[in-house]
């Protein structure tokens, strides 16, 4: 009775509110609901024009140049490392664009190595081996529990800057040599038909995911198997050299070689990089690993078992069973694992590193004093390289993901 | 819905909050209030602001912060010093944090015209120059085509070597630190082939080389350094507090009043001792001080030629000659604006 009471309460209201005219429509829930959505909208509008009106008025007040234009003026430092040419006649917008790129650098080296680390110490910590079960044990907490910033200052005043000075260089067969201000390696610099060879590698790329699909077809059909990789890293290495071979090697090799002060010729990897790089490598690999074992541990031992069952062996079992089904859980955490890589590779200013932030955060806007618009810009590049980077994850998650029929 | 509503109305709060232009106090009342001057400083630089093993700091640059507190607070220790690298150096100062910076900051015209900061004088002529490994065989810069430079970051040496080189169609590259101390340890374990500062600087970090009788300073001497203490934009009088300070020392080795012979001279001396040592006159009326003010500077600082002996000339480590930093008197440039 009390119930049914209830009801016919709450029907009666409704009536009154939606289309009962005989209500002020002030009184209309709806009316109500979007008066005070306006009110936010406009009271959010109104806090942050004051906001960013109070900023530039302090700063007109107190003399601080304000806008972009400096982007525009030339920026008179050098920079350490470049991808692309710079001089120091060239704008701080290009500055901008070199850090832009150096932080790109040294976060794809770093996700590629952590990735690698993390499932190579991952996989691991499940070894029949009790060496290799300890030894992934060992690097984890040795990696994880040290600070990011300690182990950057460790690689490159501890290790790096230990090397030998650049006339006592170690050196490999006079091609490739290290010293305190890097590495040095030998260039590749084609000449006329170089160009075939570097064909001859597409096509044995493009042959690996054909070798793939046919491999996979003929097994669903005849349960033959195929050697994939071991055909697929002959075709790597196999096409290109034939191709060079037949063309009569097309190309001279420049080597590093000391010429005063420094080497130059080749390629040169600064020891800035290389410090925060393994840094990086290492200490997210750490945190890689730990997903990757939690996402191994989330299997359940019965498809262990059913995988030995028909015959698997163990390592076919975390190839074909456990990894795939695993990548469920590991996916998702890869994907800040990767984000805190990038964020964290702003720790290049402390060994000058030319990064984003380096070179614009730090230098920058110490020269043109930019503060605030130096900052912005800076936020809203790791803001869109972390967006990426998530959007790409999440694209990857859904095809790895259970898929329920 | 009364959730909502309240959301709303501590939204609109905020606003009305935040819309309230900040007033820009007079530092003279906040140092005042909070009886220290939080003085801006290197991280440590051997004769300019270095702290020694009981944590009192000493140099030539902290005895221009002690100055300007021994003015405003009667005491030239109630001082608290904030160690700044190069980068932090200016939004420090801006943002309030200190109330002044001296920090061997070369005077440029884009830092005095766009970072919303005055410079209030200059307390040593410097040059930038270059410190190289003897063994390399080096005399002179002209020869330091490809060379690697370690250059602390976000300094004017950056932009002057950058210059320099690129004048006399040299190459170079930048290996850059935060800090001094940092460069000093690139230069050491040979990340580059010579380190570039303002030259006092170099006959600082020189010294705290292992071995500093392994590295020369080359002749060359690739700009103009004229370094100063810093206040913010917008506070005048805190402005001249600053500037007249710094002159006060500067007047005081003119006039030949020491920390030795002050109490005597405000006696006994001439008018323009009187008038400095405030015997007679208004000059720290006018700055909105007491009338001793530049006599506790003397007394507890001392004039410049004491605080260079005692910091960066022959009576320290670092042994510089006066050369520019001479007064005007002894064939140098330093000169004071009339104390009266």
């Amino acid at each position: 009775m009390f119930k049914q009471k209830t009801i016919e309460e709450a029907k009666a209201s409704a009536r009154r509110s939606s289309g009962n005219s005989s209500a002020a429509f002030y009184n209309n829930p709806n009316v109500r609901a979007i008066f005070y959505q306006i009110l936010l909208v406009f009271g959010l509008g109104y806090f942050f024009y004051s906001i960013i009106s109070n900023v530039l008025a302090n700063m007109e007040a107190t003399g601080i140049k304000t806008g972009f234009s400096f982007l525009g003026a030339s920026a008179g430092y050098d920079v350490l490392m470049t991808l692309i040419s710079f001089e120091s006649t060239d704008t701080y917008g290009k500055i901008f664009i070199v850090g832009f790129l150096n932080t790109l650098l040294v976060s794809a080296i770093g996700i590629v190595f952590a990735t690698i680390l993390g499932f190579i110490f991952g996989v691991a910590a499940f070894s029949q081996n009790l060496l290799i079960r300890k030894a992934a044990l060992v690097y984890v907490e040795i990696f994880r529990n040290i600070p990011l910033l300690l182990q950057v200052f460790f690689w490159y005043f501890a290790v790096l800057s230990a090397l030998p000075g650049a006339r006592q260089s170690l050196s490999l067969g006079e091609a490739i040599f290290l010293n305190v201000r890097g590495l040095y390696l030998p260039k590749m610099v084609g000449s006329d038909l170089f160009w075939v060879a570097e064909a001859a590698l597409g096509l044995a790329i493009v042959g690996i995911f054909v070798l793939r699909r046919w491999a996979k077809t003929r097994q669903d059909e005849t349960g033959q198997q195929f050697p994939v990789l071991n055909t697929s890293i002959a075709m790597v290495i196999g096409l290109p050299l034939l191709a060079l071979i037949v063309t009569g090697f097309p190309f001279t090799m420049e080597y590093p070689a000391l010429k005063g002060f420094n080497y130059f010729g080749g390629i040169t990897v600064i020891p800035e990089l290389m410090a925060l790089a393994i840094a990086l490598s290492v200490y997210t690999g750490a945190f890689i690993a730990e997903a990757v074992r939690a996402g191994v541990q989330a299997i359940p031992h019965g498809q262990t078992e059913a995988a030995r069952s028909i015959g698997l062996k163990e390592k076919k079992i975390m190839q074909l069973i456990i990894v795939p089904q695993a990548m469920r859980v590991i996916v998702p955490l890869l994907n800040s694992e990767y984000q805190s890589l990038v964020k964290n590779s702003t720790l290049a200013a402390a060994i000058g590193y030319p990064d984003l932030f380096n070179v614009f955060v730090g230098t920058a806007l110490n020269q043109t004093g930019q503060a605030i618009e130096t900052i912005f810009m800076t936020i809203i590049v790791y803001f869109v390289v972390n967006m990426v980077i998530s959007f790409l994850m999440n694209r990857f998650n859904n095809a790895v993901a259970l898929v329920s029929r | 819905m009364a959730k909502k509503a309240l959301f709303t109305a501590t939204t609109l709060a905020t606003a009305l909050v935040a819309s309230a232009t900040t007033v820009q106090a007079a530092t003279l009342d906040d140092v005042k209030a909070r009886g220290t001057l939080t003085c801006g400083v290197s991280t440590g630089l051997a004769g300019f602001s270095e702290k020694d093993a009981n944590g009192n700091w000493s140099g030539l640059d902290v005895d221009v912060c002690r100055a300007v507190a021994a003015a405003v607070l009667g005491g030239a220790d109630k001082v608290q010093y904030k160690p700044l690298t190069a980068k932090e150096r200016f939004t420090a100062l801006a943002s309030g944090e200190i109330d002044m910076l001296s920090r061997n900051t070369t005077w440029t015209h884009t830092r005095d015209t766009s970072l919303g900061i005055n410079f209030a004088g200059t307390n040593y002529y410097d040059g930038a120059s270059f410190m190289i490994m003897k063994d390399l065989g080096v005399s002179s810069a002209t020869e330091l085509d490809g060379a690697n430079a370690c250059i602390q970051a976000g300094t004017s040496t950056e932009l002057a070597i950058a210059d320099y080189f690129r004048e006399n169609g040299m190459s170079y590259k930048a290996v850059t630190f935060d800090t001094s101390d940092q460069t000093r340890q690139g230069f050491e374990s040979g990340r580059c082939d010579f380190l570039t500062s303002d030259g006092s600087q170099l006959a600082a970090l020189r010294i705290g080389l292992a071995n500093p009788g392994n590295a020369i300073i080359l002749p060359e001497v690739i700009s103009k350094e004229p370094l100063g203490p810093v206040v913010r934009q917008g506070d005048d009088q805190w402005f001249n507090i600053v500037k007249w300070s710094l002159n006060a020392m500067i007047e005081a080795e003119e006039q030949g009043v020491t920390s030795m012979n002050a109490g005597d001279m405000m006696k006994n001396g001439n008018p323009a001792n009187k008038r400095l040592l405030g015997a007679e006159g208004e000059l720290g009326a006018n700055l909105g001080l007491d009338a001793e003010w530049a006599y506790r500077i003397v007394t507890q600082v001392g004039n410049y030629a004491e605080s260079f002996e005692r910091n960066v000339g022959m009576g320290s480590p670092l042994k510089l000659e006066r050369g520019l930093n001479a007064s005007w008197r002894d064939g140098g440039i330093l000169y004071a604006p009339a104390m009266r």
